[in-house]
Order: structure tokens, then sequence, then C-alpha cells
């Protein structure tokens, strides 16, 4: 395996997970992604909201590759994100993601949804990869369910599935977009308490989500996005309590109103 | 399961609430006892349920005019179409079965089936099935003008093939996937050598080339996987690899060709009937959906080229009607091969019928293709699953199953297709049978009806049995993955 070097110029130290700088990105005419400066350090817990439409999922669907940035430049892991497909599976290997609409596979039981990515990627033998299934579905507490197909299961179950599923690949790096948001809001904790004890656990996570209670429960640091541009990021306590920009103050005041 | 207790408690109670003497001014209304469990009324079970479920409940509402016009409407309909198929099928039985001639022990031939009028012993105005001229002709119908002696061959082929299907076929029997893979790998080869006698003159020089060939594509291959081929060309090393084993593989079978097994060699000239119907329909099942599947693929595909080509091909097979694609092959493909080249015509036919179904399943599986969420790709993107991973494990997987019926109507419409090959002289079941009526020997007013009963029989048999098998298989398929 050939390492990327990580060269001064790139501003990548060993404790940087992600980094982001002067990206932008545009859907044909439209500017989605305007000048993003975002460095995540290994460990650290991030959430980020923002109105609709303001480019949220963009942001994070960009660090896998789900889209494609046009201008500026993003490590992940050390690895530079370019159209070098090698460096694509090699990110894509370390980053696991949640999505909001679950994006099970129907035609597989729960434990083959688990399995197939540890085997077919990682080629983790079998009867490992079955017991690392069966561990991380044991720790988002739904062992029992494992023959089941996504479709007997409820949304919170299903959620907690992907969950596990994208953990099964060991990832150094967790995704979220807005894993809560399609679900009822009797099964929104479950999945909740889930991510609570994977950050506790010490996972690198960036969240989008509108859960302010998850964000000052677990997050190191809350951005908040605009028309495509990060306004403000700041810590939790900070940011609730102090918000600096009138974006973020409206934004707020909307969000927590009710 | 309490949770739902909870929630449906208070409906209970809006719904009881008109029921004043029950009200408890604590709880609003509690049950005490269970509600019993009554049995079914009579229209719900059993044979006078269902005869009232899917007959009669349509036709016994006379409640206002409109409803009781509709119901004499249907009872009316009802009765018609089950005269209408007593008397067909009764006519049909009749034909075939109870008043067919069914043998000929003095060898009477057409005789055996003439009425008194026409110079034979059966009362006159009989009009039924005459089965010794079918019993005399089976063998032309089945095999054509295959050999008699050598009808083994056929036979054995026949028997591999279905005994391999059965295997696949049956869940319960261990090593199906094995099974399934010779029946797709080793045993065409075994059928071409058996149906053609082999032998077929290639020479050594050919195979060895093709083996060379196939020896330095892998080691390339190999290079390229310890690392020794760098950047692009590295993975343009990969695939030159796995051509080496395509390419070793398509001189092992050439080497098998070239084998002489000691049969004799048998022109597909020669070949006929049921033999050829088979041949060209499962030849063309088998090779079309794989084709088909790559096309979709690449219509689909982001890269322009691929995408370009395979949309041609697709609309240039959709745009040509088969008989004239059966045409081009035997006219005029000749007329551009080099002199002396004559490829052998029922492979032209193959071929063509093969090209043209793909193109056909092609878009049915782009259909597929396209009714599956993006989320699925994505889903296999974000894991970490190659294109070509995440098309087989993930997006194939679902998008054939939504298309299970649209995929056997093309093979079913193959398989009736076949016969138009009769139309550039290969004699296949339809060609065979009719070839049959020009024999004045058995020539009698029901030698047609006879020989046109049997051929709609044989390709009903089969076209059925494919559309009852995807039926279990949507409803298998369907049993495992939804809830
Ligand atoms: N594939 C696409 N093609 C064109 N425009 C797109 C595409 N995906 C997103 N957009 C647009 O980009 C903008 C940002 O989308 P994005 O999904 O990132 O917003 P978001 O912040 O996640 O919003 P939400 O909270 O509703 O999920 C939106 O205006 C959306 O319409
Ligand atoms: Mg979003």
């Amino acid at each position: 395996m050939a390492q990327p070097q990580n060269t001064a110029e790139q501003s990548v130290d060993q404790k940087t997970i992600v980094s982001m700088r002067n990206v932008n990105k545009w859907f044909g005419q439209f500017h989605v992604l305007r000048d993003i400066n975002l460095s995540v350090d290994k460990g650290e817990r991030i959430v980020v909201c923002g109105p609709s439409g303001s480019g949220k999922s963009t942001l994070i669907r960009c660090l896998n590759r789900l889209e494609k940035h046009q201008d500026g430049d993003i490590f992940v892991h050390g690895i530079e994100l370019n159209n070098d497909v090698k460096n694509i599976d090699e990110i894509r290997r370390e980053v696991g993601m949640v999505f909001q609409h679950f994006n099970l596979f129907p035609h597989l039981s729960i434990l083959e949804n688990c399995m197939l990515a540890p085997i077919w990627v990682r080629k983790t033998p079998r009867a490992e990869a079955e017991e690392i299934a069966m561990h991380f579905l044991t720790r988002v507490k739904i062992p029992e369910q494992a023959s089941k197909y996504p479709g007997q299961l409820s949304g919170g179950q299903q959620q907690r599935v992907a969950i596990a599923r994208a953990l099964c690949m060991q990832p150094q790096l967790m995704l979220f977009d807005e894993p809560t948001s399609a679900l009822d809001p009797e099964m929104i904790k479950e999945v909740l308490d889930t991510m609570v004890e994977l950050a506790d656990d010490g996972m690198t996570m960036i969240c989008v989500t509108h859960e302010m209670g998850f964000a000052r429960r677990v997050a190191d640091r809350v951005i908040f996005m605009d028309e495509g541009q990060i306004v403000e990021q700041n810590e939790p306590e900070a940011f609730f309590n102090n918000p600096k920009s009138d974006r973020t103050k409206l934004f707020l005041s909307q969000i927590l109103g009710h | 399961m309490t949770r739902k207790v909870i929630k449906a408690a208070p409906k209970k109670t809006t719904m009881k609430k008109a029921i004043p003497s029950d009200i408890d001014t604590q709880a609003g209304y509690v049950r005490i006892e269970d509600a019993p469990l009554l049995p079914p009324p009579p229209s719900e079970v059993g044979v006078t349920g269902w005869l009232y479920k899917n007959i009669f409940a349509s036709m016994s509402d006379f409640g206002s005019v409109s409803a009781t016009l509709k119901s004499v409407f249907v009872a009316a309909s009802t009765l018609f179409i089950l005269y209408f198929l007593i008397t067909q099928i009764s006519g049909l039985l009749d034909f075939a079965i109870f008043s067919a001639v069914w043998s000929d022990p003095e060898g009477l031939k057409r005789q055996a089936c003439w009425t008194v009028e026409q110079g034979g012993a059966l009362p006159n105005g009989w009009h039924a099935a005459c089965w010794p001229f079918i019993e005399a002709k089976a063998k032309f119908i089945f095999y054509g003008a295959y050999p008699s002696d050598d009808l083994w061959r056929v036979n054995l082929t026949y028997a591999l093939g279905g005994f391999m299907l059965a295997w696949v076929m049956i869940e319960r029997l261990p090593y199906r996937k094995i099974v399934g893979i010779l029946l797709l790998t080793v045993y065409p080869v075994m059928a071409t050598v058996l149906l053609t006698g082999g032998a077929f003159s290639i020479s050594t020089g050919t195979i060895g080339g093709a083996t060379i060939l196939g020896l330095a594509l892998i080691t390339i291959g190999r290079l390229g996987k310890a690392g020794y081929v760098s950047g692009a060309f590295g993975d343009l090393a990969l695939v030159a690899g796995v051509c080496g084993w395509l390419v070793i593989l398509f001189a092992a079978v050439l080497a098998v060709f070239a084998i002489d097994f000691d049969l004799e060699a048998i022109d597909t000239r020669d070949w006929g009937g049921l033999l050829i119907t088979l041949v060209v329909a499962i030849t063309g099942i088998v090779a079309s959906l794989p084709l088909g599947i790559l096309l979709a693929l690449g219509r689909r595909s982001e890269m322009p080229v691929a995408r370009f080509l395979c949309t041609v091909f697709i609309e240039f097979w959709r745009g040509v009607p088969l008989i004239t694609v059966l045409f081009m092959a035997s006219v005029m493909l000749p007329l551009f091969m080099p002199e002396g080249v004559n490829f052998d015509m029922l492979l032209r036919a193959l071929i063509g019928v093969t090209l043209f179904s793909a193109a056909y399943m092609a878009e049915v599986v782009r259909g597929g293709l396209q009714a599956i969420d993006k989320g699925q790709y994505e889903g296999a993107d974000a894991v970490g699953l190659s294109y070509w991973q995440s098309m087989r494990l993930i997006i194939l997987p679902q998008a054939l199953t939504h298309v299970i019926p649209g995929i056997v109507n093309t093979f079913i419409g193959l398989f009736k297709d076949t016969a138009l090959v009769s139309i550039v002289g290969i004699f296949d079941l339809l060609g065979a049978a009719q070839s049959t009526l020009a024999d004045a020997a058995w020539s009698t007013p029901v030698q047609g009806l006879t020989g046109y009963l049997v051929v709609a029989v044989i390709f009903f048999v089969f076209c059925f049995g494919m559309s009852r098998y995807s039926m279990f298989m949507e409803r298998k398929l369907n049993r495992s993955h939804k809830s």
C-alpha cells in the first residue's frame, strides 16, 4: 500500500481525520457549497445544523464521494479525495454512513446486510464476519432480529441495523445524515441512545441532525450552515446560549421556539 | 406491546362513551369480560363460502334497480361463458380423444382415417384426430432427418440436460450451485459434441496459439497483481489476467471439439423438429439473459462510449423484424464472407435470434434497474462495494426480481419466435410438422388439424411450464424479503 505523502503543505497531521480546504461545489448553475473550510480531529463529535436546503447533506456526502466536489481539496484519513478510484475505495472503507431512509438491502437478511461489506470489501472470512456482525447487532441491541428481513422491522430497529452495518466495517469516521428525521417520535430515542453510546465510546462522528438535545449532550462542536456556507461554529454551550450571527439566532429561535 | 395497549385504550373509551350505564366515573369505561369469539358466517368458510365469494357474491344484490340489473347481467354472462366453455372443451376432447382413431393395426395409412364417403370405414361426418398419422411421423416431428441409429445421442442430451435442470430446480438437493455451473459450462460443450459428433477440423496451431496467448495474458495479470505494473496499466493488467483465463477456457473448448470421439458427424441440416426448436430456444434464452443484462448496464453506464454503443445496438436490433434478421443471416451474410468460408446456417440463425432477444431483454432489465431506489446504490457505495460488486450483490438481484414477469415474457416470445427459422429452410417443430402434411400416403381431411394440434400442444406445454415456474419463483422471492 503506497501511503499518501503527508507533507506540511497538506496541513494534515496524524490527529486530523477530515480536512476540507476551500471546497466548492455546484449542481449545474447552483452553487451549493461555498468555500468550505473544515477540519475534524480523531475522536471529535460534530453536529451540523442549518435550514433545509443549506447544503448539510451535500457537505457530508462529499466526504465519501457520494457527491463530487469541483473545487478545493478534501483529505479523509490522510488520503486525498480525487478521481482516483483506489483512493475513493480506500476512503469508503474507513468511513461509515447512516442515511435518513436507512437504505438497508431489502433482499438480504439483517445478518447478511451486516456481513456483506466485511466479506466482499475487507475479505473477512465468513465465520469471522458473522461474529463481527453479531457483535455489533448486540451492541445496537437487536441480536434477536438477525435472521429477519429489513421489511419486518420497525423504523427505529432498521436504523439501528443501518448503524450496525456501518460499524461492521470498523470505520474510523461515521457520518450521519438526519438519522432520526424519518422516524416516529417514539423511535427517535432508541436511535439517539445508540448514537450517544457510540459517541461515548470515542467514535469520530459527523452528524447532520436537528436533535438539539443530542447536540448539547454529545457534540464537541456545532456547525451552523446557511446557503452553502459555514456561518458559525462553536462549542454547544456557547452556540446555543450565545449565538453570534443573526442568522444563527433566527434559526435557533425557529427550531427551539416551539 | 404494552405501549400499543395504552394507545388503544382511549380509542375504546370514546367509542363506548355513548353507553351511559357502563360509565365508571374514574376510568370512563372498563371491559370486565372478553368479548366472545364467534364462528365465522358460512359466507366466509368452506365450499359454500368459496362459491359465494367467488361466484355468487357478485350477482346476489337486488337492493336497487341498478344493482338488480347488474346482478342479472352478471348471472347471464356467467351462464353464457359456462355454456361456451363446456361446448368448446367437450368438442376438443371429443376431437382429440373420444372420437379419435388411435391405431392402425392393418397398416391402412390414410384409409384408416377415411369415412365411408371417402372410401374408408368410418361413419360419414366423422371428424376427429388421426393419431396413427402422428405415430408414423413422430420421429420426423421430434428429430427431423436426424439418423435413426443415432437418436440415442439426442435422447442422452435431453436426459442429461433435464436431469441437471431438475437438480438445480429442486431446492432440497445438495451441490445445486456446482450442478448449475456445470449445466452452463460443461453441458453446452457436451451437448454440442453429442449432437454434431464433434471432431471439428480445428488445427492444433489455433489451439496452441490460443493457449499461449492465454498463458501470456495470465502472466501479465499476475505481474499486475504483484505490483510490477504501475498506474493505469495496473488495472489493464488485471483485465488481461481475467481475459487470459477466458482465452484458456476457449482453447480448452476448441480442443474438446477437435477430439474425435468416434461419433458419426451429423450435419445440422439433418436436424429438425422439436430438436431444432429446443436448441434454438434454449441457446437463445441462456445467452440472451446475460447479454441483455450487460447491455442494460451499459445503457445506464456513466461512460458515454459504452452508453452510446449499447443504445445503438439495442435500438438497431429492436428496430428490425426477426424475419429480416434471419433473411440477412441466411442470404446477406455469405455475401460478405470470403469465398469458401461457409459457416453453419443453424449457427447463423442462433446468433441472430440471440442478439435479437438480447435487445428486448436489455430493455426489460433496464426497466427493473430504473425501479431501484437511488438509496440502494448509495448504500452499496457507502459500505465500499465496487461497481460490479454492488451490481451483482445489491442491484441486479432486486432489479431482476422486479422484472421476472417481463423476462419470462421475453423467453416465451423467443420460444415461439423460433418457429420463424423455418422461413430460412431450417425445419423446426412447426416446419417439420408442416412438411409431413405433404405426404400423400396420409392425406386425409383431418391430417392438418391433427398435426397442428400436436404442434400447439407441444408449444403450450413448454411455454406454460416456463410461466408456472416463473410464478413460483416470484412467490418464493417475495416471501423471502417482504414482511
Ligand atoms: N442531485 C442534485 N441535483 C441538483 N440539486 C441538488 C441535488 N441535491 C441537492 N440539490 C440542491 O442542493 C441544495 C442543498 O441540498 P442538501 O440536500 O445538501 O440540503 P440539506 O441542507 O441537507 O437540506 P435538508 O435539511 O432538507 O436535508 C438544495 O437546494 C437542493 O435542492
Ligand atoms: Mg439533507
